[in-house]
């Protein structure tokens, strides 16, 4: 397949998670879509690594899936925090970051 | 083969960004970003990076989609019609609608602008099929996208990245612990019963406990009363309890002032 075609795909599910972080209320939502955005540029790394035949590309990819667990883990230890203190779950209500 | 292949999981990772944006229950939701990771997985597998695709297998839709379910059980999902969301919740007026609907336009301009970014390059190489790869070729770590050869390039040319990302990770889990503990923490009911360690007796007043490292009202408090000439000297009895004046405590206040 032409490297093209990966660099679409990775476009289409780019655009796809930055409409559901803009969209979505839910922010455990909002946290998935934004590990599609990773995804996306994770998958036009991977492609543009097989277009040079070089493997920084790679290495690149798994430092982005790293920050990803790592965004993963504070965003949800959020999500539970405000949950314990009853807070409703909602990115609208939660406009301003006061205790 | 690799082209019906590559539809197949392309059209697979399509679907399963779709559903993550547009299905109601969060838990849905996270089963459609498996469905979507592991299809991701076979399209990094057909642009030979086999190492990075197993990664993706096991820790992405392994590890930390686990974590995700977890938590969407833990919090319970509310479920949000998608339909709501466009038009505007009850209540929250037009505003909100009106923002939203002109979110999808402003990402559906970004999918625009990629793909002409993506026509219009002077890249040659885009629309070849890459680099030459012959399977079995040059072996070891010569071999492209094998863990040998992603090994030796984290090992040496990378080490420095390597070492952030590990940091990254350390001070990632410090956060979570900080954020998910109980809140309160050392001011709560339970925990200002002042209880005696073996530190209590050797280490001069004013140094290094915990209570004086967190501060708030339980050591002022402690401070107050050791300051109205209460006996500091003596050790405390355990479970004696030195209550803070801010917090409820089982002994009235006048218990507390009435000194032993």
């Amino acid at each position: 397949m032409a490297i093209g075609w990966y660099l679409a795909v990775s476009a289409i599910v780019f655009a796809l998670g930055a409409a559901g972080v803009m969209v979505r209320r839910n922010p455990l939502v909002v946290l998935l879509c934004l590990e599609l955005m990773l995804n996306g540029a994770n998958l036009a790394l991977i492609a543009f690594s097989r277009m040079w035949g070089n493997g920084d590309g790679q290495i690149l990819a798994l430092i982005v899936m790293t920050v990803a667990a790592c965004e993963v883990c504070i965003g949800l230890g959020m999500v539970v925090a405000i949950y314990r203190r009853r807070l409703p779950i909602d990115v609208d209500e939660l406009r301003e970051l006061q205790g | 083969m690799s082209a019906v292949l590559f539809f197949i999981a392309g059209s697979g990772a399509i679907a399963g960004a779709v559903g993550v944006v547009m299905l109601r229950d969060p838990f849905y939701a996270v089963l459609a970003l498996v469905g979507h990771l592991l299809s991701l997985a076979v399209l990094f597998l057909l642009a030979r990076a086999e190492f990075v695709a197993a990664v993706q297998v096991v820790v992405y839709a392994g590890a930390v989609m686990v974590l995700y379910v977890f938590v969407v059980a833990y919090v319970g999902g509310r479920e949000e019609p998608i339909g709501e969301l466009l038009r505007g919740p009850g209540g929250r007026g037009p505003a909100a609608a009106q923002l939203r609907l002109g979110a999808a336009v402003l990402s559906g301009a970004l999918l625009v602008e990629l793909l002409i970014a993506l026509l219009g390059t002077g890249l040659k190489a885009v629309s070849g099929d890459g680099a030459p790869y012959a399977p079995g070729v040059g072996g070891g770590s010569n071999q492209f996208g094998t863990p040998a050869y992603i090994g030796q390039l984290l090992l040496t040319r990378f080490l420095l990245v390597f070492e952030a990302a590990s940091f990254l990770l350390l001070i990632a889990a410090v956060g979570a612990v900080v954020l998910a503990r109980r809140r309160g923490g050392i001011e709560e009911d339970g925990d200002t019963e002042r209880r005696l360690t073996p530190l209590d007796l050797i280490r001069p007043r004013g140094t290094g406990t915990m209570l004086e490292g967190v501060g708030g009202r339980a050591y002022e408090a402690a401070r107050a009363r050791e300051q109205n000439g209460e006996p500091g000297e003596e050790p405390v009895p355990v479970g004696a309890g030195v209550a803070p004046a801010g917090a409820p405590s089982p002994r009235g206040p006048s218990e507390q002032e009435g000194g032993w």
